[in-house]
């Protein structure tokens, strides 16, 4: 039998070329990324072409023109007079804002309710189990509104505004002292970094020890100690080198202090909530995919409740963990631009919003948006692979 | 196999060709063709593009598209609206998806040289202003230091907000939404101190207040907002036609021809009257239109000064007077070039 398969694949004559399946998969896929590249070039220039003899003005140049109008919310400096450049800068920054909040939220929130939906206490779990449900099956959209229109809409205005000793709460944000900074506060700051470096040496030094004496050293709670302690006593030796700004109202809003605006406060909220629900779902899928012989075989030996659940079930669960979690945070990123919704000035809402109607360079700025919330999503994408790697197991 | 790919890159490559080879010159053809003419509109402001309630849109920017399609079509109810928010107006209008754009839209510069758009005349000529609420007991405009204030997102009234409160060293919180109807409900809620657009607006906003009373107009106008119909460049034809539907309505108010009285009058002896129903003079042929053009105009949608009444006037709930939109003889802008 073999004999004979060898001899039919080993004709008297070379085939045609176009007989050959391999010689004819080369050939096609060549047909293909040629037109597919052909396609993309034609309609480029097509666009380019029309768009000029449409008298559309088209290119970059529009990102140095003055802007011309205010916006919000400004993490960095910005008016009128800076060019729409520095407006993508703001709504860019806007975003990522709302985003890094969001994810730190949600990962607490669903942290917290994806154990309580394990928990053997029959109300926790109950209740962690009706959130979930709750918020995982109402639209986003409609979240944001009921945050917005709903519970902070109501909020009484700036003249009545209640008082939580010196901030205030009205519809118009959350205002809150800002401290002010003053020339010894470097201290303070350096003093902060000798700390962390002040932990890092305690972790590793009891990690010999431990393996060398068998002895634990409390590290936490020393940590703490230490990231608080030491820039304490460092500010009071620079003689409290920081004062307060209080808000205080002043004509018909509250001056001074820092004010965290009600577009902010719902939008965070509502993204926060909603994607706490599916990552609580995550979490106890992925503490459920620890077999509990896992448990057991820890408690037989010796190993307390708390140690277990941190040296054990966590590690193996966050490898079934990471990888849906990552979609989760790419998914909120993405929705933050829901954000233009509500007026809170995103990305989207500034720059492909009236950005775009002033200068009516649609493509120019889409293309830029689309790149923007590509590159982030990619950038996180990256990280939490390499996170999942150093997570995954290491087999030898 | 290899043949068919062959051809289906050809034809895609073809397909792309005539979409650039197309765009000018061809919106009569096309809207003769489809039987109707598309008018992007606004989302809903009284007076200029509102839907009434039986949902048939109404208002001085429709009666715009309702002349058009008169004018082209020889009926003035073919007309399909598309709402549309200022952010997306000139997208919409670029790309093709509207013939003509009658949105209560400033002509400026930039709008007109760098969009690829032209304003087809002024059919509104308003300024920008303030609303406040009664309570605040501001008088002026220059009182408004520190104040929250509510706009729509990708308008003029944007960029001339941020100038006044430059000029006059005065700080203020920009509070953008996307509709007027957001920017209403967010100054009803308290977002902001001050609601601010053109003054024809605030006048057909502040009567979608829940309380049209607690709320005042502020006595400055902070700029000139000419505005008017607008079209796709590259198209002359359409835009003629446009532009002198919108002037066929403004001289037949200045020749005292109304929907009312048009059949009697067209058989007078009056030779403006006669040229603007086509029976003398340069009819329809330079537009590239049936001779009776603006005869159906005025017959179906009726003089500008009528519209105007009949929107923003004293026959509505706006009241707004005729002031700078007062024909030129009688002390007002509007000004259309004869019709010979």
């Amino acid at each position: 039998m073999p004999a004979e398969v060898n001899k039919s694949l080993a004709p008297a004559s070379k085939p045609k070329f176009w007989n050959d399946p391999d010689k004819r998969a080369i050939i096609f896929q060549i047909l293909i990324v040629t037109m597919v590249v052909a396609f993309v070039a034609h309609i480029v220039n097509n666009a380019l072409t029309n768009l000029e003899t449409r008298g559309i003005t088209t290119g970059f140049g529009f990102l140095t023109q003055t802007s011309g109008f205010d916006i919000l919310l400004t993490l960095i400096p910005y008016d009128a007079t800076y060019s729409f450049g520095r407006t993508f800068l703001v709504g860019l920054f806007n975003t990522l804002l709302v985003s890094f909040l969001g994810v730190a939220l949600a990962t607490i929130l669903g942290f917290v309710l994806g154990v309580a939906r394990l928990s053997n206490n029959w109300l926790i779990s109950k209740a962690a189990m009706c959130y979930v449900e709750t918020f995982r099956n109402i639209p986003l959209l409609l979240q944001i509104f009921f945050w917005y229109v709903a519970v902070l809409g109501p909020l009484p205005s700036p003249r009545q505004s209640i008082e939580l000793g010196s901030a205030f709460i009205n519809n118009r944000g959350f205002y809150i002292p800002s401290p002010v900074l003053e020339a010894g506060f470097w201290f303070v700051v350096i003093a902060f970094f000798v700390a962390i470096g002040a932990c890092i040496y305690l972790s590793r030094w009891n990690h010999k020890r431990q393996d060398a004496t068998g002895q634990q050293f409390p590290v936490f709670w020393a940590s703490v100690g230490l990231l608080i302690g030491i820039p304490l006593v460092v500010y009071f030796l620079a003689g409290s080198p920081m004062t307060w700004d209080y808000p205080a109202l002043k004509g018909f809003n509250f001056k001074g202090g820092a004010v965290i605006i009600p577009e902010l406060m719902a939008l965070l909220l509502a993204l926060s909530i909603y994607t706490a629900a599916f990552i609580a779902e995550i979490v106890r899928s992925g503490i459920e995919a620890v077999s509990k012989g896992q448990t057991e075989a820890s408690h037989a030996l010796g190993v307390s409740n708390g140690r277990t659940l941190q040296l054990v079930v966590i590690p193996q669960a966050l490898r079934v963990i990471i990888p849906p979690l990552t979609s989760q945070y790419l998914n909120l990123i993405k929705n933050s631009s829901l954000a233009t919704a509500i007026g809170y000035p995103d990305l989207v809402s500034v720059f492909m919003g009236t950005t775009l109607n002033q200068t009516g360079q649609a493509i120019e700025i889409i293309l830029m948006t689309m790149a923007v919330y590509l590159t982030i999503s990619l950038l996180v994408s990256l990280l939490m692979n390499w996170y999942n790697k150093r997570m995954a197991l290491v087999e030898r | 196999m290899k043949k068919l790919a062959s051809i289906a890159a050809m034809s895609a490559l073809a397909m792309g060709l005539s979409s650039g080879a197309q765009a000018a010159d061809e919106t009569l053809g096309a809207v003769k063709g489809k039987g109707f003419v598309q008018c992007g509109v606004s989302t809903g402001l009284p007076g200029f593009s509102n839907p009434d309630a039986k949902g048939n849109w109404e208002g001085l920017d429709v009666d715009v598209c309702r002349a058009v399609a008169a004018a082209v079509l020889g009926d003035a109810s073919k007309v399909k609206y598309i709402p549309l928010t200022a952010k997306e107006r000139f997208t919409a209008l670029q790309s093709g998806e509207i013939d003509v754009l009658s949105r209560n839209t400033t002509w400026t510069q930039t709008r007109d040289t760098k969009l690829g758009l032209n304003f087809a005349g002024v059919n509104y000529y308003d300024g920008q202003g303030f609303m406040v609420s009664k309570e605040l007991g501001v008088k002026s405009a220059l009182e408004l230091d520190g104040a929250a204030v509510c706009i729509q997102s990708g308008t003029t009234t944007e960029l001339n907000l941020s100038d006044y409160f430059r000029q006059h060293k005065m700080a203020y919180t920009p509070v953008v939404f996307d509709t007027s109807d957001q920017t209403v409900k967010g100054f009803e809620a308290g977002r902001c101190d001050v609601l601010t657009s053109d003054q024809s607006q605030l006048y057909a906003l502040r009567i979608k207040l829940a309380n049209p009373d607690g709320a005042m107009v502020l006595p400055e106008v902070i700029s000139k907002e000419p505005l008017g119909p607008v079209v796709r460049q590259g198209d002359d034809q359409w835009f003629n036609i446009v532009k002198w539907s919108l002037n066929a309505m403004i001289n037949a108010e200045e020749l005292g021809l109304t929907s009312a009285n048009i059949d009697k009058m067209k058989d007078g002896n009056n030779p403006g009257v006669k040229r603007l129903v086509g029976k003398e003079g340069p009819k329809g042929e330079g537009l590239g239109l049936s001779d009776d053009w603006a005869y159906n105009i005025v017959k179906q949608v009726g003089n500008y000064g009528e519209a105007f009444e009949r929107n923003v006037g004293t026959g509505s709930p706006l009241n707004i007077s005729r002031g700078n939109n007062a024909l030129w003889s009688k002390g007002g802008f509007l000004y259309a070039p004869p019709m010979r």
